[in-house]
């Protein structure tokens, strides 16, 4: 093992830390569309609020059959409660990627979240 | 009737691909978890002929192995052939920049990784610009420089043990 190291000049450790940095910082760049920046709750369609991700906030939207409550959190978002009969969305969980969608059908609210760059996919269409 | 002349050279070159070409066979034999994600064992040849002969020489042998190689594991012109034609190609230019580092400072290990990464990136583009004309493309390029990271480190000091191992039989003209 230590002449193995022998193998290895300062430059070259530099070259491999750099490059390991690099691909560390590459991550959240190419991984879709940055990270999770923004949640975007929606009810009837029509946007309810737009929240930065950064701090901890809770939500109360109004729908016809309840109130549907939505927590928000660094970096992600999800739908504490529901007033809908199936509770798909709140067996969600946590969204944390850009994209990702909660959709309370029957109370008609939506939470999605977005990153830098706008993402599409077959909803969007 | 003329015959053509084998020089030295010519013999080497071809020792080497031959060498070069047996460990792209055994890169193949090994199981990828992702198509694109392989060892590059062969790049141990091109860095250890890069140091001792040269970068012409090191030209011939990448060259050879990827035409024989491709041959031999029945993707000669198929789109694998391209890939794996401009990675090589990238990685030659790289390599023939890099070789001007101060080599007090910089061994064969910074080479076999800048070569490493600009065989990935010559790949992901070709594939970007023909095979997969979509962004989405990119979403792996992180476990891709991962891997070429760490095979190009792995490479590099082996190439780094065996030149260091065996002394140049000839005079390197590098």
């Amino acid at each position: 093992m230590k002449d193995w190291l022998t193998l290895i000049r300062p430059g070259d450790w530099l070259v491999m830390l750099g490059s390991a940095a690099l691909v560390g910082a590459s991550i959240p760049v190419f991984w879709q569309g940055g990270m999770a920046d923004r949640a975007i709750i929606r009810q009837e369609g029509k946007v309810f609020a737009e929240v930065d991700l950064k701090a901890r906030k809770q939500f109360a939207v109004a729908g016809p059959l309840g109130t549907t409550l939505i927590a928000v959190e660094p970096g992600r978002a999800r739908v504490v409660s529901d007033p809908g009969p199936r509770q798909y969305c709140v067996k969600q969980g946590w969204l944390m990627r850009p994209g990702e969608i909660a959709i309370c059908a029957p109370n008609r609210v939506s939470v999605q979240i977005t990153g830098r760059t706008k993402i599409y996919d077959s909803i969007s269409y | 009737m003329t015959q053509l002349a084998v020089t030295e050279e010519d013999r080497r070159v071809a020792w080497l691909a031959t060498a070069a070409v047996g460990l792209s066979l055994v890169d193949a034999a090994i199981p990828s978890p992702l198509p694109g994600v392989k060892p590059g064992l062969a790049n141990i040849v091109t860095l250890v002929v890069l140091a001792r002969y040269g970068w012409g020489t090191a030209v011939w042998v990448s060259g050879l192995r990827v035409l024989a190689g491709s041959l031999l594991l029945g993707f000669f012109l198929a789109p694998g052939f391209f890939l794996s034609l401009t990675g090589t190609t990238l990685s030659l230019l790289t390599l023939g920049l890099a070789r001007h580092l101060p080599k007090r400072w910089f061994g064969p290990v910074s080479l076999s990784i800048l070569a490493a990464f600009a065989h990935i990136g010559g790949q992901l583009l070709l594939a970007r610009a023909w095979l997969i004309p979509h962004d989405g493309v990119f979403l792996l390029t992180p476990v891709f420089a991962g891997a070429a990271l760490v095979f190009g480190t792995i490479n590099g000091l082996i190439a780094a043990k065996l030149l260091a191992e065996t002394p140049p039989s000839e005079t390197a003209d590098v």
